[in-house]
């Protein structure tokens, strides 16, 4: 996995005679480099998502019943129901025309994307270093609930002074998450059991301890109610949001993050032997790295992003009471986001921030037209697959296969 | 894709005993392996804990009748102390025959551990249903309830690894087998061709699956895991756009149960194995032919040869990316039919999501069961078995928490690929990509 996501990543430069023209060279990389790709792999996402659209929309159904007679009605009706789901996910998630009387009525598309973004950016970069490694969590959803669990308990049942407070249960969310995920490392390292395996069982493992302490009063649930949902976070544990927004300062947490997630791959002693490991294992043990050490410490930290994210759940997305299902699919979205962001830090803020706007936009769409939110998980996935797969989507854009000659 | 370091106990053993080259018969290599006997030292130990040091003196009434039997089996009374007793007793001998011959350097009977397993799954049900009445064979019919679908994706899971391509979208392939199964029976009116179409569902996941892991050379673990996401995104877009508006598309026809003559009347056992449908009886066969194929037929033998030396199997001609599609459209067919039995046996409808993970348990079991198929098949029973005790005794009102039951057999995987319970590796060439020379 190592070799084929760093050929992924910084795939060779093409060796072309040196008197090629220049711009052509440039416009041929443009054409086949990573993030010309990036862009069609969304575009191709999209269409595929709006034949998805057409294909279930009741006028085009019936319309597509006398086509023969009238073939305008039922273009008409394929026009309608793809561009009035797509623009109801752009006024949902960028801009809305209609509605910019106020600063705030204009920006709130922008910040409920930002609102969505914050989550999916740090899980994102808890994958994302993983794959740095050549580890693969899946394990973001179990790691993210027991982030949550953790953070959320400070959250609601210990007083503290606001500030404090908020930073307190993060860090121990983030602290309880660290652990979790790095017993994936330290198996993975002392047994040599596969860490997706590891991952994917320990989601399991994680959901279910949080569903009895959801069960039981004496842990999380709230002593007044009978369902399995946890008492409201005090008032000092909480984000609190933009007046007149949903947004709130984990988006600056998340920004700040990705600095650090920067300033540690890039800059760092320890992230250049994350790197190492992750290009290729046997030359950084011959180089003298301790490659367990490194694969445990990979897996604390994914761990640790993945509290991080979980601690935002639940002191800045749900803050009335959390279910097991405060993780909200975003450990498994987190994959997606690192995949599309390469693992690079503003790969996967970008990345973020894209699947944020399909979010918030997809809960606009679903109001707006009906068209259902599970449209957004479609896309996410398609676009995953067409970054995965490069040379599929030249072949589908006609592109020349650069780098071969 | 990792860098497998072997257990340790092996590799120490192996250094001790040198292999001369130029001899030709192999030396015998004796192992100990303590891991097995420490694990029945402390099962032990939880159940002396829980059974007799929690134990109370109420008693757990078993029945075992159905009115169809030839004959019936009367209920039986057991006190939670004498089998807690008895049992620790019996557990604590064989643990130490166990001790005893792994000190010789001697191979632990298998059939040890199935004595041992039967006594402490008597105890601990003994314990777990204090002062309840429940129903045996009741207990025994959901186990196979919820175990078929585990086997159809363990047997999927395990044709497509042997193959060589690692398979985690056993979960999509389930999944879209239980909706184009319930979709495609509505529409036509018969629950046959549902059949017919989760298979082809599952068997397009598969397609999907291939063509990324074997042209593209794609990570299969991404793969798999993308296609689950999409799955499950592509089955609820139809099932909130479509099936929601229209119900007649998605109410099919549940298959009939078909008691076979004279088995199906063998208490216990004749309601729990012969009084099903063509779906389950079809697992029977599968299970069958494809343990038997797998290890006896050609195909087999170069179905392995993929998964643990594809360069050799290019060498001999077999063309390694054609027989890995074809092998993993055969897994995806598979665990699709598994699939159908959500919608056109158990339910009758599909609904959002309605696979809740179990495609991972089949994974799970993948892993427990060793890659192999009869093994695979016997680790889903195991954990069908968990899942069923969980919904028997939560409804028993029993002592054990539920949610402890429900995490077992993720907890075993852990334990299985950690090598506590007898190291599980995966076929050599599993999840690598094989790129012609």
């Amino acid at each position: 996995m190592s070799e084929q996501l760093a050929k992924q990543a910084a795939p060779p430069p093409p060796e072309g005679e040196e008197q090629v023209d220049r711009s052509r060279e440039f416009m041929q990389r443009l054409m086949t480099g990573t993030p010309m790709l990036s862009v069609l792999a969304v575009v191709a996402s999209l269409v595929l998502g709006a034949l998805l659209i057409a294909f279930t929309d009741e006028r085009v159904a019936k319309t597509a019943g006398y086509f023969f007679a009238r073939p305008t009605d039922m273009l008409q009706a394929l026009w309608d129901s793809v561009a009035g789901a797509y623009t109801a996910m752009f006024q949902g998630s960028i801009l809305n025309i209609n509605r910019i009387d106020t600063l705030q009525q204009a920006l709130t598309p922008v910040s409920n994307t930002f609102y969505y973004a914050a989550p999916l950016i740090i899980a994102g970069l808890g994958v994302a270093i993983a794959f740095k490694v050549g580890l693969f969590n899946i394990g973001g959803q179990g790691q993210m609930l027991v982030g949550a669990a953790v953070a959320g308990w400070i959250g609601f049942s210990v007083e503290m002074p606001p500030i404090i407070h908020v930073t307190v249960a993060l860090i121990a969310g983030i602290g309880a998450a660290a652990i979790w995920g790095g017993i994936v490392g330290l198996l993975k390292a002392r047994t040599g059991a596969h860490e997706v395996i590891l991952t994917i069982m320990l989601n399991y493992v994680a959901y279910w301890a949080l569903v009895y302490a959801l069960r039981s009063p004496d842990l999380l649930r709230n002593p007044d109610n009978n369902n399995p949902i946890t008492p409201g976070m005090l008032e000092t544990a909480i984000l609190n949001p933009l007046p007149g927004f949903k947004v709130h300062a984990g988006f600056l947490i998340a920004l700040a993050v990705v600095v650090l997630y920067w300033w540690f791959i890039e800059r760092s002693s320890l992230g250049f032997q994350f790197r190492t490991v992750g290009l290729n294992p046997a030359a950084a043990k011959m180089a003298g790295m301790n490659v367990g050490l490194i694969t445990t410490l990979a897996m604390l930290f994914a761990g640790a992003f993945m509290g991080l994210a979980g601690g935002i759940q639940v002191t800045g997305q749900v803050t009335t009471g959390f279910t097991s299902h405060i993780d909200a699919g975003i450990g498994f979205d987190a994959i997606t986001v690192a995949l599309l962001g390469r693992s690079s830090p503003w790969g996967t803020l970008i990345a973020g921030i894209l699947f944020g706007a399909l979010k918030a936009g997809g809960y606009n769409m679903a109001a707006a037209e009906g068209v259902p939110i599970d449209l957004v998980l479609v896309l996410q996935s398609f676009i995953v697959l067409f970054i995965a797969a490069p040379a599929l989507v030249k072949t589908i854009f006609f592109l020349p296969k650069g780098g071969r000659k | 894709m990792s860098s497998e370091a072997p257990s340790t106990d092996t590799s120490k053993a192996a250094e001790g005993t040198h292999q001369p080259d130029t001899e030709v018969h192999l030396e015998r290599v004796v192992v100990r392996k303590w891991r097995p006997a420490i694990a029945l030292a402390a099962l032990t130990v939880v159940a002396f804990v829980l059974t007799v040091g929690f134990g109370t003196d109420e008693s757990t009434t078993f029945s075992f009748a159905k009115g169809s039997d030839f004959f019936s089996i009367p209920a039986v009374a057991l006190g939670v102390r004498v089998i807690g007793i008895v049992s620790t007793l019996v557990m604590a001998a064989i643990t130490g025959i166990a001790v005893w011959r792994t000190l010789a350097r001697k191979r632990v009977w298998g059939w040890l551990y199935v004595v041992f397993g039967a006594f402490f799954a008597v105890d601990f049900l003994t314990w777990a249903g204090s002062g309840s009445q429940f129903s045996f064979t009741d207990l025994m019919i959901s186990t196979v309830a919820l175990s078929v679908p585990l086997i159809f994706g363990a047997l999927g899971g395990v044709i497509s690894e042997r193959a060589g391509i690692v398979n985690i979208a056993i979960e999509a392939q389930l999944l879209s087998g239980a909706f184009s199964g319930a979709l495609v029976a509505s529409i036509t009116g018969n629950t046959y061709v549902g059949l017919l179409a989760a298979m082809v569902a599952g068997m397009l996941v598969s397609f999907v699956l291939a063509a990324f892991a074997i042209k593209y050379l794609v990570e299969q673990v991404i793969v798999g895991v993308v296609l689950n996401v999409l799955v499950v995104g592509l089955t609820g877009f139809f099932y909130s756009s479509v099936l929601s508006s229209s119900p007649e598309l998605n109410n099919p026809d549940r298959l009939p149960a078909i008691a076979l003559p004279l088995l199906s009347k063998i208490p216990v056992i004749g309601p729990t194995l012969f009084n099903q449908t063509i779906i389950v009886y079809a697992m029977y066969v599968a299970v069958v032919v494809i343990t038997w194929a797998m290890f006896n037929s050609t195909w087999g033998l170069r179905l392995r040869s993929l998964g643990e030396h594809p360069l050799a199997a290019d060498t001999v001609g077999i063309k390694v990316g054609r027989w890995r599609f074809w092998n993993v459209s055969l897994a995806g067919a598979i665990a699709g039919l598994g699939g159908a039995y959500f919608t056109l046996d158990q339910t009758g409808q599909f609904t959002k999501e309605m696979t809740g993970g179990l495609g991972y348990i089949a994974l799970a079991a993948v892993i427990f069961g060793k890659w192999h198929p009869l093994k695979a098949t016997f680790a889903a029973l195991l954990f069908g078995f968990a899942r069923a005790l969980q919904q028997t005794l939560s409804a028993a009102g029993s002592q054990v928490p539920s949610e402890v039951l429900l995490m077992l057999p993720y907890v075993i995987t852990i334990l299985a690929v950690t090598g506590f319970i007898g190291l599980s590796r995966a076929p050599a060439a599993s999840g690598k990509p094989y790129a012609k020379q």
